[in-house]
C-alpha cells in the first residue's frame, strides 16, 4: 500500500501521462503528413499500364469476356452479398471478394475512366511494352496502342501494336507531340499576353467613352479620339487573330490512330495531348522524370477539367497572396489599436469592456465574420467605391463584388483580436525603467513609443502576425462568401495598370480541396488531388509562419530584454 | 576635465584608494548657503499620491554647480521630492502638487513649459541602469536624435564627449555599435550618464545611481559625480550615509516628507543642529 503510494506521490505516473500525451500528439501529426503525403504524392507516378482478360459471369451462359487495358489503382474486400446485389452473380462459396480500381482512362469510350473488377476473374496479366498512355487537354487519359500517326490526313508512320520492336509510330509521335505543346504554349503566351492587353485596352476605351457620357463631356473630338484609338487596337488585334489562326492551322494539322481496349480503333488530334508515354517499357529514371515532370505541373500549372487534372497554381498563389494582403492590413491595424488601449487610454471600466469584446471577437465562428464581409464591404463599402470611383463600368461591380481585397479585409477582422492582444501583452511587458529613460532624454511620449517601446514590443507583435497567419491560411468558410471560386486562372497580378487588381475574385487552397473533394462529378480522378492539395496546403501554412517565426526570433535575439 | 577623462586608466587610479574625506566630498567648506547662486528654488511643495501626503512644505534652493545630496530613511520623500524637478511624477496617476519649483526663475509648472523641453534641461539617470536596447552609439546618440540631429558628424563628436566625459570612452570606443546589453552593470550607468550628458542639460538628477553597483562601479561613478559637478547642478539620492558624505557640497536631510535639515555636508555631518538629524546620522534610526 504505502509503496503504491509512494509510486504516485513521487510523480512517474504522472510523468508517463505528460510523455503519453506529447507522443500522441506527434505521432497524430506525422500520421497525417504521411497520410496526406501516400495518398497524395504517389497520384503522380507514371503506374504500368496492365493488359489483361475479365471474364465476368453471368445469370446464364458463358462468361462476359473483355479486355481491360488500365493502371492499377487500388483493392479493397467486399462482401460476397454486396457483389451478387450489384448484379454479378458470383458463386457464393466465400463471405469475402477481393475487387480492384481499375483507371481504363478513354472516357470519350467508355463514359467512365475507373472501374471495378473481381480479382478471382482477372487473368493473362501482362504489361506489353508498347502501351501507351496519354494525358490530354479533355477527356482525362487515354490507354491504348499507337497504331498510325497521320499529318494533315496522310499516314507518315505505321506500326503493328502485336509487334514489340515496332516503334516507328511511337518515335513520329513524341516528336508530333513535343511540336503541339510547344505550339500550345505559344497559343496561351500569345492570348493571355497580347490579346489580353489588346481586350484590357478595349475595355478602359469603353469606360472612357462611358465615363465621358456620365460627365457631360463627350465632345466630338473626345470621342473621336478615342474612336482612332479604338480603330489601332483593333487592327492590331486583327493581326494578332491572323497570328493565331495560323497557329491553331498548325496545330491541328497532325492526328494519331490508336487502338484503345477490346480492339476499338479511334482518331485523336495530336493537338489534345498533354504527354505521352508508354509506362511498361520506362526503367526507373523515365519515370522518375515524368514524376518530376508531372508534379511540377501539379505546382506550376493551371487545373484542367473541373479542377480534376491539371495544376493548382491559381490556388497556391491566392493564398499565399490573400495571407500576405491580410498580414499587411492586419498588423498596423491590430497594432494601433493595441496601442491606444494600452497606452492611451484610461484604464478603467471601459477598456476593461473593450477588452473582452476584443476576447470574445477571437471566438465568433468564421463564417459570420464572412457574413458580415459580404454585407459591409462588398454590398455597402464595395457598392459605394464602385459609385464613386467605377461608375462607368457600372451596372457591372468592380469593387461591389467579391474579391481580393474583401476577402483580405474580411480575414483580417476576424484575425485582429489575436494581434491586438499579444501586442499589448508586448506593450506590458516592456519596464517601466526603460519609458522612464527615454522620457528623462527628453523625448515625449510618442517618441518613446515609437523609438523604444513599439520596436521592444515587435516581437510580441510579431507574435501575434504568426497567429494570424496560421489562422487565416486555413481559413475557407467567410472566403466562400467573399472572394473564393472555384476556377479563376487569371491571377491578381498581370502586366496590365495597376499590375495588381485587387479586385479580381481568385482561387484558394482551402476551398479548392473542397471542391475537388466534394463538388467533382468525376471522384476517383479527383481523390488523390484532394490529399496532395491538402499536403501542400499544410506545406505552405507552415512556411508562412516558419517564415515569421524565424524573423520574430531574429528581433528577439535584438532586443532581449534585460536581464538585472 | 576631458583631459583627466581621456588619460582614465585603472593604473593610476587605484581602484582600492581610500577615499579622503576632506579632498573628495565638501569642496565648499567655510562657504555659506545663501552666498550662492541658486538654480532650483522649491517653495510650499506639497506633493499628494491620491489621497497619501507625501511632501509637506518644502522649502529648498538648490545651488548652481554643486553637488547637493538627499538623505533620509526609506519613504521620507527624498526621491518624490527628486523627480519633482524633472516633472517625472506626472507619469503617476493622482499625483497632484502644491507650491512651485523654479528653474532659473521660471515656474516648471507653468501651463506653458513644455514638459519634453524641460526634462531635456534637467536630466536623470535612474536606480537601475537602463540602456535601451540599441547599440552603445545609439544610445547616447538618443537624446539629440530625438531633438531632429542626425549629421553623422555632429552625433559622432557628441557621442565621443559625452563618453568621455563620463568616463566610458576608452572601455568602449572600439565596440560602439556593439549592444549596450553587453556592457557590465557599472558601464551601464555610466552609459545612462553619458546618455544624460549628451543632450547637454542643466541640472543633473542621480536617484540613487550607484545602489544596483558593485563597490568598485560605485566608486567609479562616484569620481565621476566630482568630475561633472564643475559643469552641472547635480542632485542625488541615496540611502548610503557615507557616500553623500563623500560626495555632496550640501546635504539635505529629509524624514516623513518633511525637510528637517539642508546645510553644507561638514555641517551635516559633524555639527547637526537638529536631533532627528543627529539621531539619523549616528545610526539610531533608519
Amino acid at each position: 500500500m504505502t509503496a503504491l503510494k509512494k509510486f504516485f506521490a513521487g510523480g512517474t505516473p504522472w510523468i508517463w501521462i505528460n510523455a503519453g500525451a506529447v507522443a500522441i500528439s506527434i505521432m497524430m501529426t506525422v500520421g497525417l503528413l504521411l497520410l496526406l503525403a501516400y495518398n497524395g504524392l504517389g497520384h503522380f507516378w507514371p503506374k504500368d499500364l496492365m493488359l489483361a482478360q475479365y471474364s465476368q459471369p453471368v445469370e446464364s451462359g458463358d462468361p462476359l469476356v473483355r479486355e481491360i487495358i488500365g493502371e492499377r489503382v487500388g483493392n479493397e474486400e467486399v462482401t460476397a452479398e454486396r457483389i451478387i446485389s450489384s448484379g454479378i452473380p458470383v458463386t457464393g462459396d466465400r463471405l469475402m471478394y477481393e475487387r480492384e480500381l481499375v483507371k481504363i482512362g478513354n472516357r470519350d469510350l467508355n463514359g467512365n475512366d475507373f472501374t471495378w473488377l473481381l480479382t478471382d476473374y482477372l487473368d493473362n496479366i501482362r504489361f506489353p511494352e508498347n502501351l501507351t498512355a496519354f494525358e490530354r487537354w479533355e477527356w482525362g487519359n487515354f490507354y491504348g496502342y499507337v497504331r498510325e500517326v497521320r499529318e494533315t490526313g496522310n499516314a507518315v508512320a505505321v506500326s503493328d501494336p502485336a509487334n514489340l520492336d515496332d516503334s516507328a509510330a511511337w518515335d513520329a509521335l513524341t516528336e508530333r507531340v513535343a511540336r503541339a505543346v510547344a505550339l500550345h504554349d505559344e497559343i496561351a503566351a500569345l492570348e493571355k499576353g497580347a490579346i489580353g492587353e489588346v481586350n484590357y485596352a478595349l475595355e478602359s476605351l469603353r469606360l472612357q467613352q462611358r465615363g465621358l457620357e456620365l460627365r457631360n463631356t463627350d465632345t466630338p473630338e473626345a470621342l473621336a479620339a478615342i474612336q482612332t484609338e479604338r480603330e489601332e487596337w483593333d487592327s492590331r488585334y486583327a493581326v494578332l487573330q491572323e497570328q493565331l489562326r495560323e497557329l491553331y492551322g498548325q496545330i491541328e494539322r497532325d492526328t494519331v490512330v490508336m487502338i484503345a481496349m477490346n480492339g476499338q480503333e479511334t482518331e485523336i488530334e495530336v493537338s489534345e495531348i498533354v504527354r505521352a508515354y508508354q509506362p511498361n517499357g520506362m526503367h526507373i529514371g523515365n519515370k522518375l522524370a515524368v514524376y518530376a515532370q508531372k508534379l511540377w505541373e501539379f505546382l506550376s500549372d493551371d487545373p484542367r477539367e473541373a479542377n480534376t487534372e491539371g495544376g493548382i497554381f491559381p490556388a497556391i498563389f491566392g493564398t499565399v497572396v490573400m495571407v500576405l494582403l491580410m498580414s499587411v492590413l492586419v498588423t498596423p491595424f491590430g497594432v494601433i489599436a493595441a496601442v491606444y488601449l494600452r497606452e492611451y487610454a484610461r484604464q478603467g471600466i471601459i477598456t476593461r469592456i473593450i477588452r473582452i469584446a476584443v476576447n470574445n471577437l477571437a471566438g465568433v465562428p468564421s463564417i459570420v465574420y464572412g457574413v458580415f464581409g459580404l454585407g459591409f464591404f462588398i454590398y455597402f463599402v464595395g457598392a459605394e467605391v464602385d459609385q464613386a470611383f467605377y461608375q462607368e463600368a457600372l451596372p457591372a461591380p468592380t469593387f461591389g463584388t467579391p474579391g481580393m481585397l474583401w476577402a483580405a479585409l474580411t480575414l483580417a477582422l476576424l484575425t485582429v483580436p489575436v494581434v491586438i492582444v499579444s501586442t499589448e501583452e508586448g506593450l506590458s511587458r516592456i519596464p517601466l525603467s526603460l519609458r522612464e529613460g527615454s522620457l528623462a532624454l527628453g523625448a515625449t511620449k510618442f517618441e518613446t513609443l515609437w523609438r523604444v517601446v513599439l520596436p521592444m514590443a515587435s516581437p510580441a507583435i510579431m507574435t501575434g502576425m504568426i497567429l494570424a497567419v496560421a489562422r487565416a491560411a486555413g481559413e475557407v468558410a467567410p472566403l466562400m462568401l467573399v472572394g473564393v471560386v472555384k476556377l479563376a486562372p487569371a491571377l491578381p497580378l498581370d502586366g496590365n495598370y495597376p499590375y495588381f487588381h485587387l479586385d479580381q475574385k481568385f482561387m484558394h487552397l482551402g476551398f479548392h480541396i473542397y471542391d475537388v473533394g466534394f463538388q467533382s462529378p468525376n471522384v476517383e480522378a479527383a481523390r488523390p488531388l484532394v490529399f496532395a492539395t491538402a499536403l501542400l496546403l499544410v506545406m505552405i501554412t507552415a512556411v508562412l509562419n516558419q517564415v515569421a517565426v524565424s524573423i520574430r526570433n531574429r528581433l528577439r535575439e535584438k532586443y532581449k530584454s534585460l536581464d538585472m | 576635465m576631458t583631459e583627466s577623462n581621456t588619460e582614465y586608466a585603472p593604473a593610476n587610479r587605484s581602484k582600492f584608494k581610500k577615499i579622503d574625506m576632506s579632498k573628495i566630498g565638501g569642496s565648499d567648506h567655510g562657504q555659506s548657503l545663501d552666498s550662492l547662486p541658486s538654480c532650483l528654488q522649491v517653495s510650499n511643495l506639497n506633493l499628494y499620491y491620491g489621497a497619501a501626503h507625501s511632501l509637506t512644505d518644502v522649502n529648498l534652493s538648490i545651488p548652481s554647480q554643486r553637488v547637493t545630496a538627499f538623505i533620509g530613511p526609506s519613504g521620507c520623500g527624498k526621491s518624490s521630492l527628486l523627480r519633482c524637478f524633472n516633472r517625472m511624477n506626472d507619469l503617476v496617476e493622482n499625483c497632484s502638487i502644491k507650491g512651485s519649483i523654479t528653474l532659473d526663475g521660471e515656474d516648471i509648472y507653468h501651463r506653458s513649459v513644455d514638459v519634453a523641453d524641460l526634462r531635456r534641461r534637467v536630466g536623470m539617470v535612474f536606480q537601475k541602469p537602463n540602456p535601451f536596447p540599441k547599440s552603445i552609439y545609439e544610445n547616447v546618440a538618443y537624446g539629440l536624435r530625438i531633438q531632429g540631429v542626425n549629421k553623422k558628424r555632429v552625433l559622432d563628436e557628441s557621442v565621443e564627449k559625452s563618453l568621455k566625459a563620463a568616463a566610458l570612452w576608452e572601455e568602449v570606443k572600439d565596440r560602439l555599435h556593439e549592444s549596450a546589453l553587453g556592457l557590465s552593470g557599472g558601464q551601464q550607468q555610466r552609459l545612462v550618464i553619458a546618455r544624460t550628458v549628451a543632450v547637454e542639460p542643466e541640472v543633473l538628477l542621480l536617484d540613487e545611481p550607484a545602489s544596483a553597483l558593485d563597490p568598485i562601479s560605485t566608486l567609479k561613478i562616484e569620481e565621476l559625480i566630482n568630475e561633472l559637478k564643475e559643469r552641472y547642478t547635480i542632485i542625488i539620492v541615496t540611502h548610503n550615509m557615507q557616500q553623500a558624505a563623500r560626495v555632496s557640497d550640501f546635504t539635505a536631510f529629509m524624514y516623513m516628507g518633511k525637510l528637517i535639515e539642508f546645510d553644507t555636508a561638514d555641517n551635516i555631518f559633524t555639527n547637526p543642529t537638529q536631533k532627528q538629524t543627529e539621531d539619523y546620522i549616528t545610526g539610531r534610526y533608519g
